[in-house]
C-alpha cells in the first residue's frame, strides 16, 4: 500500500473539516473491507484516511418510534442483521446484511460503506431503496438529505460533494401491512458477488387486499441499482396473484440495462431479473399471509394483521 | 512519532510512525507503525505473533482471522492504527490452562492438513461459540464460509467444532457431563 496519513476524529464536524481540507485526496474509512483492498491494489488512492468509526453518530443504530430506524454509516452489517426491529420491519435489509461477504466481513463492513462504495452489485442498496431510505449527509455547508435511490450516480460514483460525509441512513417505519425481501443470484452459496439482485417491498390496502404501494429495485443490472418502475406501476392496485406477479416479473426486466462480464451475460442477467423478481414478490406475499394480511376482502383477519406492528 | 488514541483528530504526517497502544492476548502492548500497515503485518512482523497467517491478503480466505474487541475480523483488512485502545486476541491467546477445547478437538479429529488455515478456523470458531454455544452443523458451515482450506479438509473441521461445542457445554453444565440429558427426536441434545 502507498503511504497515507491517518486521522480518527471523534466528531462529525472535525471529520468534515479534515475531508474538506484535503481537497479530494481524503477517504473516509468505516469497515475498510472495500477501501483497504482498493488502496492495496491501487484502484483508489488516498493522501489521508479518515477513520470515522470513533464518531458516535456514525457508530449507533437508533430506533425512534415515529421516525424509524437510523443506521449510523459505520455500523457493522452484523449489528443491522441481528436487530430484531430490522428483522421485523425491514426483512429485505435483514436478508441482505446476512449475505454480504463472510461473517468476518459482516463484522467490519457497514451499510454506509456499501452505499458509498457504490458498486452496481451492492446487496445493501436495493433493500434500502425499496424501504424509501434517506442518506443523511454532513458537509461544509451543513447537513442535507438525499434519497438512497439518487445517491449512486455511476459505478463507484456518488452524489457526495467535496468534504461531504455520509453520517447515517434513515429508514422510515413502513405502513401497516408491509413486507419486503431481497434475493440475489450467485454461482456459489457464500462469499460471492451478485450476478443480479432484486429487492421488493409491498404494502397492501387494508380494505381491498390489493397492492397500495410497490417498490422493486434491481442490483447488478445497470450502472447503479435501479427501480423497476413499469413493474411497480403494473402491480399497484392489483392483488398478489401468481399471474400478476409473473407479469410484474416480466416488466421488471424493462428496467435492466445489464452488461456482459465475467459474472454473467446481459441476457442471463435479464433472465435472472425476472426469476428473482417473481421469487421475491412470492416471498413477500408469503410473509404478508403469514402475518395474517393479504386475504381477500370479507375475511375478517385481513384488516387486523400485524405485518409491521410493534 | 505521534500517539494514536481514541478520538484523536490530528493528522499524523504521511509515512511517519504512530505509536499504538492496544491489548494483545490480554497483555498491554505498544507498537510503532505506519498508517498503511495492516494489523496482520504488525502482529506477525513486529509482535512476533506468527500464528496468524497471511493467505490471500484481501479478505477472501480467513487465514488471518483475529478477534478485535471480541469480534472476528480479517486482520489483513484492518489498519494497525485502528487497533488503538482495542482488545485483540490471536490464536496464541486461545490456550490458557492447556489447549482450548477447540484446539484439542482439532487435534483429535485430525482437522488440519497443511495447517495454514487452522489458526483462522480456530479463532473464527471461537467467535462462533462465544455468541452461539450450541450451533447446528449448518450454522457452523455458514459461519466458517469465509475460512478457506485449500487442502479441502472441511468435514473434519466442522466435526471438530461441533465436538468442541458439546465438550464446552458439558464443562459448563455438569448435568450434561453426568449423562443426565436425553436426545430429542431431531438429534439435538437438550437438558432432561
Amino acid at each position: 500500500m502507498e503511504a497515507f496519513a491517518y486521522a480518527a476524529p471523534s466528531t462529525v464536524a472535525e471529520a468534515v473539516r479534515l475531508l474538506a481540507a484535503a481537497n479530494g485526496s481524503a477517504r473516509p474509512l468505516a469497515g475498510g473491507t472495500d477501501l483497504i483492498p482498493q488502496l492495496q491494489e491501487g484502484r483508489r488512492r488516498a493522501g489521508l484516511v479518515v477513520d470515522v468509526k470513533r464518531i458516535p453518530e456514525l457508530a449507533e443504530l437508533r430506533w425512534d418510534p415515529t421516525s424509524g430506524l437510523s443506521i449510523g454509516a459505520a455500523v457493522p452489517l452484523v449489528d443491522v442483521a441481528r436487530s430484531p426491529r430490522v428483522r421485523r420491519h425491514f426483512p429485505a435489509l435483514h436478508a441482505a446484511c446476512g449475505i454480504i461477504g463472510s461473517v468476518m466481513i459482516q463484522h467490519r463492513a457497514s451499510l454506509g460503506g456499501n452505499l458509498c462504495n457504490a458498486a452496481p452489485s451492492a446487496d445493501g442498496i436495493p433493500p434500502l431503496m425499496v424501504h424509501d431510505a434517506q442518506a443523511v449527509i454532513a458537509g461544509p455547508g451543513g447537513t442535507r438529505r438525499a434519497a438512497v435511490e439518487a445517491f449512486c450516480t455511476g459505478p463507484g460514483q456518488t452524489c457526495l460533494g467535496p468534504g461531504e460525509l455520509l453520517v447515517a441512513i434513515e429508514v422510515p417505519i413502513p405502513p401497516a401491512l408491509t413486507s419486503s425481501h431481497y434475493l440475489r443470484f450467485t454461482p456459489r452459496n457464500e462469499m460471492d458477488i451478485a450476478v443480479a439482485g432484486v429487492g421488493a417491498a409491498v404494502t397492501l390496502d387494508p380494505a381491498t387486499g390489493a397492492c397500495a404501494r410497490v417498490r422493486i429495485a434491481l442490483g447488478a443490472v445497470a450502472p447503479t441499482p435501479v427501480r423497476a418502475a413499469a413493474a411497480e406501476e403494473y402491480l399497484s392496485g392489483k392483488t398478489l396473484t401468481d399471474d400478476h406477479i409473473e407479469q410484474a416479473a416480466r416488466l421488471a426486466v424493462k428496467a435492466a440495462r445489464p452488461i456482459s462480464d465475467v459474472r454473467g451475460s446481459a441476457e442471463y442477467r435479464r433472465h435472472l431479473v425476472a426469476v428473482l423478481t417473481r421469487r421475491a414478490l412470492a416471498a413477500v406475499r408469503a410473509r404478508l399471509l403469514a402475518a395474517g394480511a393479504g386475504r381477500p376482502p370479507g375475511q375478517e383477519t385481513g384488516q387486523q394483521a400485524h405485518g409491521t406492528e410493534g | 512519532m505521534s500517539t494514536a488514541s481514541a478520538g484523536k483528530a490530528s493528522i499524523n504526517a504521511v509515512s511517519a510512525k504512530v505509536l499504538v497502544e492496544a491489548t494483545v492476548n490480554g497483555v498491554p502492548e505498544a507498537f510503532a507503525c505506519e498508517p498503511r500497515q495492516t494489523l496482520l503485518e504488525v502482529l506477525r512482523e513486529q509482535l512476533g505473533l506468527t500464528g496468524t497467517k497471511e493467505g490471500c491478503g484481501n479478505g477472501n480466505c480467513g487465514a488471518c482471522c483475529v478477534l478485535l474487541d471480541g469480534r472476528p475480523v480479517n486482520s489483513c483488512l484492518v489498519l494497525a492504527v485502528e487497533a488503538a485502545g482495542r482488545d485483540i486476541v490471536t490464536v496464541e491467546g486461545l490456550a490458557t490452562d492447556g489447549l482450548h477445547p477447540l484446539q484439542q478437538a482439532f487435534l483429535e479429529h485430525g482437522a488440519l492438513q497443511c495447517g495454514v488455515c487452522t489458526p483462522g478456523f480456530l479463532v473464527a470458531s471461537k467467535a462462533l461459540l462465544d455468541v452461539n454455544p450450541h450451533p447446528t452443523e449448518q450454522e457452523v458451515r455458514r459461519w466458517l464460509a469465509g475460512n478457506l482450506c485449500r487442502c479441502t479438509g472441511y468435514d473434519k473441521i466442522i466435526r471438530a467444532v461441533l465436538d468442541a461445542a458439546s465438550r464446552m457445554a458439558a464443562e459448563t453444565r455438569p448435568e450434561a457431563a453426568a449423562g443426565l440429558e436425553t436426545a430429542a427426536d431431531d438429534g439435538e441434545v437438550r437438558p432432561a
